[in-house]
């Protein structure tokens, strides 16, 4: 008796659910901090209103941790909680590259890329018809979670450590490559609401579609289904 | 409104959680201990000799900004700088075996290094500035610092909402080449509101560890005792990390 194959590894659920607790916390923490000094520049330096291309709001302490201005301890949660970010996030890549994840659900083939199929799944989306067949995800998800894997998490890890002044005497490329500190800060922020964006869209298609089926199959594995099976392998399959 | 109340509610619910876990003993000391993880990877990366990247003079900035104490009005500070600070002495000591006293002719007459530098507030922002100083190493070796010296505690004139400025590097940031007692900013004497007539260059962390109107250099083997223990005036009076290199 083999067990039924599970629609999540292990790796992704433990993966998944410490990332959550990891980006609220930064999410929250990192507001605070940016209550410190509401401006941000491009390039090396910046300090006044004058160099600034963008003042931020100031965020109510129900958006941040802790629930009222404190740089120093909402700067302690963001420098703890930096850890189980990055070092998870590196697990995942491996553990998604060594039992194929990566390569089986989350890329794309070039046939997904054009146009018509792109317009086709966008169509869907639109229709809230998210079923689909041949794969895990359909191509819009794919695009996202490689956005989010590749570039959204990967990128606040390393803005955030070209924003050290203890990183750059070693790893000093990475700061001029993202342009300089402020630069770096800047894109810190960006990257960080491309996160938060990511979060609404992906809680709010949760919702609108059998949340509770996804929510037991990110904490029980669920079952993978033969549409979740690529295309290749079905294929693989019958002949 | 209802959800967002709802969003509001969850919120609030995640802080409290958090605040909690901060109180307990555990929790507190996790996050006191992670600026530490963050030290120790910077300091096998980075160690001794990694040097803050160094800037031409087309990038400094239009001017620096002054923060914290810009002008000190506590103890015989006006009168020093009336006296254009002819009179300033910054007292070598500690667990030394050649303690001494060092007049701004002094300071200057030692061997100098000049480097252009990015200066990082805790709050966020950055300028760069040109820095002309003694290294802090000479004066280190000039003292003869004893074997049992961990730590090198900064003694500044201002006071601040009640307490006295002051810092705190380890043996590893002392002795780093760009640490220097800077008293020139940009060519000319280093501006009040920047830390004259002498301020620290802690070129590998955030701007608070870079005390300004130094009058005391200080060996020691441990921070207790010293102020409230942590190693600083924002360490002690508000929990910032003594390590300010994150």
């Amino acid at each position: 008796m083999t067990k039924p194959a599970k629609k999540h590894a292990l790796a992704t659920r433990l993966w998944h659910w410490t990332n959550l607790i990891c980006i609220v916390v930064l999410f929250m923490s990192g507001l605070n901090i940016s209550n410190g000094h509401r401006r941000l520049y491009w390039g090396d330096w910046g300090f006044a209103p004058e160099h600034a291309w963008l003042e931020v709001p100031r965020f109510p302490g129900w958006m941040t941790i802790p629930d009222y201005y404190s740089l120093s301890q909402a700067r302690d949660w963001h420098i703890l909680t930096a850890w189980p970010f990055a070092l998870a996030l590196l697990l995942m890549w491996i553990a998604m590259l060594v039992n194929r994840h990566f390569q089986r659900d989350i890329t794309t083939t070039r046939r997904e890329w054009k146009p018509a199929a792109v317009w086709a799944d966008i169509k869907a989306h639109l229709r809230f018809d998210f079923e689909h067949a041949g794969g895990k995800y359909n191509f819009l998800q794919k695009v996202a979670y490689g956005l989010v894997f590749g570039v959204f998490l990967p990128m606040m890890v390393f803005t955030g450590m070209a924003i050290s002044p203890g990183v750059e005497p070693w790893l000093g490329w990475l700061t001029e490559v993202l342009g300089g500190r402020q630069s770096a800060r800047s894109l810190h922020f960006i990257f960080a609401w491309a996160v938060f964006g990511f979060f609404v869209i992906h809680v709010a298609l949760v919702i609108v579609h059998k949340p509770l089926h996804h929510l037991r199959g990110m904490i029980t594995g669920g079952r993978l289904e033969e549409s979740d099976k690529p295309a290749a392998d079905i294929k693989g399959e019958t002949t | 409104m209802k959800r967002r109340n709802f969003l509001i509610a969850i919120g609030a619910g995640f802080v409290a959680g958090c605040q909690k876990i901060g109180d307990t003993a555990p929790g507190k000391t996790l996050l006191e201990a992670a600026p530490n993880w963050h030290k120790a990877v910077h300091d096998a990366l980075g160690g001794r000799t990694a040097l803050a990247p160094e800037f031409g003079p087309e990038d400094v900035s239009p001017y620096f900004r002054g923060n914290g104490s810009t002008n000190p009005t506590n103890g015989d500070y006006q009168a020093q700088a009336e006296a254009e600070f002819a009179n300033w002495e910054i007292a070598v000591g500690g667990m030394v075996d050649n303690p001494m006293r060092l007049t701004m002719a002094n300071l200057r007459a030692l061997p100098q290094r000049t480097q252009i530098t990015r200066h990082d507030c805790v709050e966020g922002w950055s300028a760069i500035g040109e820095w002309t100083g003694p290294q802090l190493s000479t004066i280190l070796d000039e003292a003869k610092v004893q074997d049992g010296a961990r730590f090198i505690v900064f003694r500044c004139a201002d006071n601040l909402n009640g307490d006295d400025y002051y810092e705190s590097v380890d043996m590893l940031d002392a002795y780093h080449p760009q640490t220097i007692v800077a008293h020139k900013l940009n060519g000319e004497d280093l501006p009040i509101k920047n830390g004259a007539p002498a301020r620290m260059r802690i070129e590998r962390q955030l701007g608070y560890k870079h005390a300004k109107y130094v009058t005391g250099i200080e060996a020691v083997a441990s921070l207790d005792g010293i102020g409230e223990g942590k190693g600083g005036y924002w360490e002690d009076r508000a929990g910032y990390q003594w390590y300010a290199g994150v």
